[in-house]
């Protein structure tokens, strides 16, 4: 098989079969959060593209560079924590220049990426299945593609729901999570793509 | 463990030099008006305004739809300045000449809930769960918050007593000409 192809098949398995959100569940609180109009979940995503996939090379380059040369994976966490918040902030501090709508329009959410739990569970999971620099950054890159991509369908959702007519005791946060839970049972019919 | 401890320091160092260079690089010029309105305002963010912060309510200012009278803890002092910074006529016949008022707990009604402790922006208020609790005057920026979650009334604001630092003579009365 070509690369070309296995990073292709790469990309679909992290988006699509292993999505964090709807397969392994990481990452829920701006999925619930952020998805009430289809603009802001789109900015979301692609706030969180940037981040995630950022994060996932920078923290692969301090893991083979420092942390296994010097025999120190106890500081993993800690010093992913401090990497994935320091690329949260300069996301914040370019966004804030380049699209002031888009930073007005995220607001407190911008900074929770760095708690979005997607990002760091992307890099230990990457450190865990030992991928190379290349397969890291696509991993990073599926996985967060995958994510913006359920953050508009759930978006899409919601603006439909707000509009139809949902039984009162269903109605708001309930109706949310259901929908949630089919999206995953859907999601869940990828499961026999060819990833290999 | 030195390797931890210079790993951690160096890389706690070299991402905030970036993260220092990117904010000059990207630096977005902010309303020089707002943000001296901004540094008059006590900076409490205690919200009796009506907007999340000092700072939304510095930019409402700024763009003129908000009123110069808009801030109760800064009082009448606080919209004098602003109505000098912003050279408009203010009406401050609505504005209660606050002397400043400080939070005091009465300790007979105390009954150590901790809510004003969550409530104080300033955390001004010490004091343990069922413990009497006590404000600190130092800290206490006279916002008023503690006042509204206490449960039995016994916070109050109260004018700040002098102290002997800060006690001065009376004015003399001019006798009545």
């Amino acid at each position: 098989m070509t690369t070309v192809t296995e990073y292709l098949l790469l990309l679909l398995g992290t988006a699509l079969v292993n999505n964090v959100v709807l397969a392994k569940f990481l990452g829920l609180c701006p999925f619930m959060g952020v998805s009430n109009k289809l603009d802001t979940a789109l900015g979301m995503g692609l706030a969180t593209t940037f981040v995630l996939t950022l994060a996932a090379v920078a923290s692969w380059l301090v893991e083979r560079l420092l942390l296994q040369p010097l025999d120190i994976g106890f500081l993993r966490i800690l010093a992913f924590i401090l990497i994935i918040a320091a690329v949260v902030q300069f996301t914040e501090m370019v966004m804030r220049k380049t699209s002031p709508v888009l930073y007005q329009m995220l607001g407190i959410y911008l900074p929770l990426i760095t708690t979005n739990c997607a990002v760091l569970g992307v890099a230990l999971l990457n450190v865990q299945e030992q991928n190379g620099f290349i397969h890291s950054l696509f991993y990073g890159l599926g996985s967060a593609l995958g994510f913006t991509l359920v953050m508009v369908i759930f978006a899409g959702l919601r603006e439909r729901l707000a509009l139809s007519a949902v039984p009162a005791m269903f109605a708001g946060a309930p109706i949310a999570f259901i929908v949630a839970g089919l999206l995953s049972l859907a999601f869940m019919g990828f499961a026999g793509l060819p990833t290999h | 463990m030195y390797a931890a401890i210079v790993v951690l320091t160096a890389m706690g160092l070299s991402l905030g030099f970036v993260l220092g260079l990117a904010a000059r690089l990207f630096r977005v010029e902010a309303d020089p008006v707002a943000e001296k309105i901004e540094a008059l305002m006590p900076g409490s963010q205690c919200g009796q305004c009506g907007y999340p912060g000092c700072k939304p309510a510095a930019e409402a200012l700024a763009r003129g739809e908000a009123s110069v009278t808009l801030c109760p803890p800064g009082g009448r002092a606080l919209a004098e300045e602003l109505a000098q910074l912003l050279g408009v006529q203010a009406d401050l016949s609505g504005v209660k000449d606050a002397v400043p008022m400080l939070a005091r707990v009465d300790e007979d009604l105390c009954i150590g809930c901790l809510k004003c402790l969550r409530a104080c922006p300033t955390d001004a208020v010490i004091g343990a769960a069922k413990q009497i609790h006590c404000v600190l005057p130092e800290a206490c920026s006279g916002c008023g918050k503690c006042v509204d979650v206490c449960p039995t009334e016994c916070m109050q604001m109260l004018p700040i007593e002098p102290t002997v630092r800060t006690w001065r003579w009376p004015k003399p009365v001019l006798a009545a000409a």
